[in-house]
């Protein structure tokens, strides 16, 4: 996944280290609440929505997120322009403002990563790689190390 | 269902404020103490099924769980202790034998507390470590008697040759190595990281009886390959896949006390690295039972010795017991290179409390002992002395040098590492921490990346403090220090107890 500019960088899932705590759903939800903070978040805060899922069957388990795909569906997908792929960081982002919640990037996404946010004006919520911060939240918070970021 | 008589012995503190309900606790406990309530939204804890391991706690995003030890609600008795009445209700309950895990937690003396370390003011100079060259390498193996060197006359004087056969020697960047601890007893996970930690650091780890996993035979050159009473996985190949031998007669958490591995943790993996049928209890017999005398043990050591083509040190581990000097003096005429002893307050997979609590000797004192008889019988060069149980620290490994060890193993300090929290419930086969069980679900919480990271770290801040301690008195070798009694004094011993240690009394001068 080479973006056209540069490097990229994209979270590598290690299932074998996965411990299914979730922690990382956890941090998601409280980056991406208004509050940033945990206790306000989740006491406060309604409708908080991870853009991180943990799959889980038995003791098999991983963290997945967008992939950020080099061609990604939901772009295509999009009627609104809101879904866009940055051509310097390979990251895709949803623009809510440009959104109008037609879910078409649900249908399309393969790895049914995006999330339908209907708490306001509906929009279409996904990983962002958590913007500016050096590392996502559910990389830096993983206790076993099973999400890495790495420069592809 | 008859009453239950026993107490829980921990309570569980939510900080209902600070509680989230994210369920990580749910999720990551084994014993299932913490149940979601869907209706309340809230998460209900039950005492009684917590063994303390603190996973939850430490995992809980928010800081809201706080387990605490629970004050007995018996009446106080001196005599009867809490801990003799819980025993007595769960055997009266059960009819079996008390186990446990890890060491011995009973207030018995503990000798490195009393031992103080020297320092060079004036009359001698301390050296800055950070500045001078400081070596704490260590060869384990058994030593010549004298050195023959041919020098020739004339311009080759300066380039004399070595002509003493020096045999087999482990060459250990610092005097600290993991003691045994088997796969089986131990997850993969846990072995991958003590062996990787120990491959890299340049110094040796143990296979314990479990045999020798196909995953680790990268690290060959820092195993130790251990052949106890159950054979689990010996065979010419396995012997040859490691740096040394060793026989491991005792444990000091149970000395006369065989194995039994469960057949329910004895998995595909496990079965083929003991060479052992699936599911199949793994019971290792308490004696081997071809060694009934020193004789006996020689002829094992020049066994594995042939057929290790002389390559490789064979040492002997023992339990520290009442006789531990006269056996260890055996022990080094039936030809071994090194001899282990492992002290009473060993760790363990599994043990009977009984035995634990109450069978050996601490290892301070077994060490003194045995270093004294070797010195007095000319003997103690033949042989490389390995210490453990319950060395916590660089300042225990410092002392245990002074008394005469050659090098140290740690078990407990490495788990404690990799997150052990004491809980001691090993046998349950449930460890939260992923360190001692098989089960798939638990055994992906320990990544050995990070196990092997953190233990390495372990062994470079040791060799860190191990340096500065040296450098203050006086030392810049750790050869230097080893039997170097003189350096330790004795705080609040007893006569007896200072001459067993071979130690002055603080106060005492030269």
């Amino acid at each position: 996944m080479q973006g056209r500019l540069g490097k990229v960088k994209k979270i590598f899932i290690r299932e074998e280290f996965c411990i299914a705590c979730r922690l990382c759903e956890i941090y998601c939800q409280v980056e991406h609440s208004k509050s940033k903070k945990i206790l306000k978040a989740f006491k406060e805060e309604k409708d908080l929505i991870s853009r991180v899922l943990v799959e889980e069957v038995g003791f098999n388990s991983f963290a997945i997120q967008c992939r950020h795909c080099s061609e990604a569906l939901c772009v295509e997908a999009c009627i609104s322009g809101a879904m866009i792929k940055n051509k310097n960081t390979g990251i895709v982002i949803c623009d809510e403002n440009k959104c109008v919640g037609c879910w078409m990037c649900i249908m399309a996404c393969p790895y049914g990563v995006i999330k339908r946010n209907i708490s306001e004006k509906k929009v279409a919520s996904k990983c962002d790689l958590c913007g500016d911060e050096e590392y996502p939240v559910c990389v830096k918070n993983c206790p076993n190390e099973a999400l890495q970021l790495r420069d592809i | 269902m008859a009453l239950k008589l026993n107490q829980s012995e921990f309570e569980i503190h939510r900080d209902e404020q600070k509680c989230i309900s994210c369920q990580v606790c749910v999720r990551q406990c084994s014993n299932d103490v913490h149940e979601y309530d869907e209706d309340n939204e809230s998460i209900i804890s039950d005492n009684i099924k917590c063994v303390g391991c603190q996973r939850c706690e430490t995992l809980c995003p928010t800081g809201a769980i706080r387990i605490k030890q629970r004050e007995s609600e018996f009446k106080y008795n001196y005599n009867w202790s809490p801990g003799h009445l819980k025993n007595i209700y769960k055997q009266a309950e059960t009819g079996g034998v008390i186990l446990t895990g890890m060491g011995s937690d009973k207030p018995y003396t503990i000798y490195w507390d009393h031992i103080l370390f020297n320092a060079s003011q004036v009359t001698n100079p301390s050296i800055d470590p950070l500045r001078e060259p400081m070596e704490i390498k260590t060869f384990i193996g058994r030593k010549p008697d004298k050195i023959d060197l041919y020098k020739s006359s004339g311009k080759n004087m300066k380039n004399p040759v070595f002509l003493t056969n020096l045999g087999p020697q482990l060459e250990a960047e610092i005097p600290v190595l993991f003691s045994a601890m088997s796969y089986g007893s131990i997850s993969l996970n846990a072995v991958k990281s003590i062996s990787r930690a120990a491959y890299e650091f340049g110094t040796f780890y143990n296979t314990g009886e479990g045999g020798l996993h196909k995953d680790l035979k990268k690290y060959s050159e820092s195993t130790i390959v251990q052949v106890a009473s159950g054979r689990f996985g010996v065979d010419k190949d396995y012997l040859n896949s490691g740096a040394a031998i060793e026989i491991k007669i005792g444990q000091g958490a149970k000395p006369g006390i065989g194995g039994h591995l469960p057949g329910e943790k004895v998995n595909y993996e496990v079965s083929t690295t003991r060479m052992i049928p699936e599911g199949a209890d793994a019971i290792s017999p308490a004696p081997h039972h071809d060694i009934y005398s020193i004789e006996d043990l020689a002829q094992l050591i020049s066994a594995l010795k042939e057929a290790t083509e002389y390559k490789k040190p064979v040492g002997v581990k023992v339990s520290a017991v009442h006789n531990i000097a006269p056996i260890a003096s055996g022990i080094v005429r039936a030809g071994a290179d090194f001899i282990s002893i492992d002290g009473f307050r060993g760790g363990t997979g599994a043990a009977p409390q009984v035995i634990r609590d109450n069978v050996g000797i601490p290892i301070e004192l077994a060490l003194a002992s045995v270093d004294i008889r070797l010195r007095e019988e000319g003997i103690r060069h033949n042989i490389s002395l390995l210490v453990a149980g319950s060395i916590r620290s660089s300042s225990d490994v410092i002392k245990a040098i002074a008394l005469g060890a050659d090098a140290v193993y740690i078990g407990t300090a490495a788990l404690l590492a990799l997150g052990c929290h004491l809980c001691q419930k090993c046998y349950t086969s449930k460890c939260n921490w992923g360190i001692a069980t098989q089960d798939p679900y638990l055994t992906k919480r320990l990544n050995p990346e990070i196990g092997a990271r953190r233990l390495y770290n372990l062994l470079t801040a040791w060799a860190h403090e191990i340096k500065e301690m040296l450098g203050g008195a006086g030392i810049n070798a750790i050869e230097s220090l080893r039997g170097n009694r003189e350096h330790l004094r004795g705080i609040g011993l007893s006569e007896k107890e200072l001459s067993i240690l071979g130690i002055k009394h603080a106060g005492e001068a030269w």
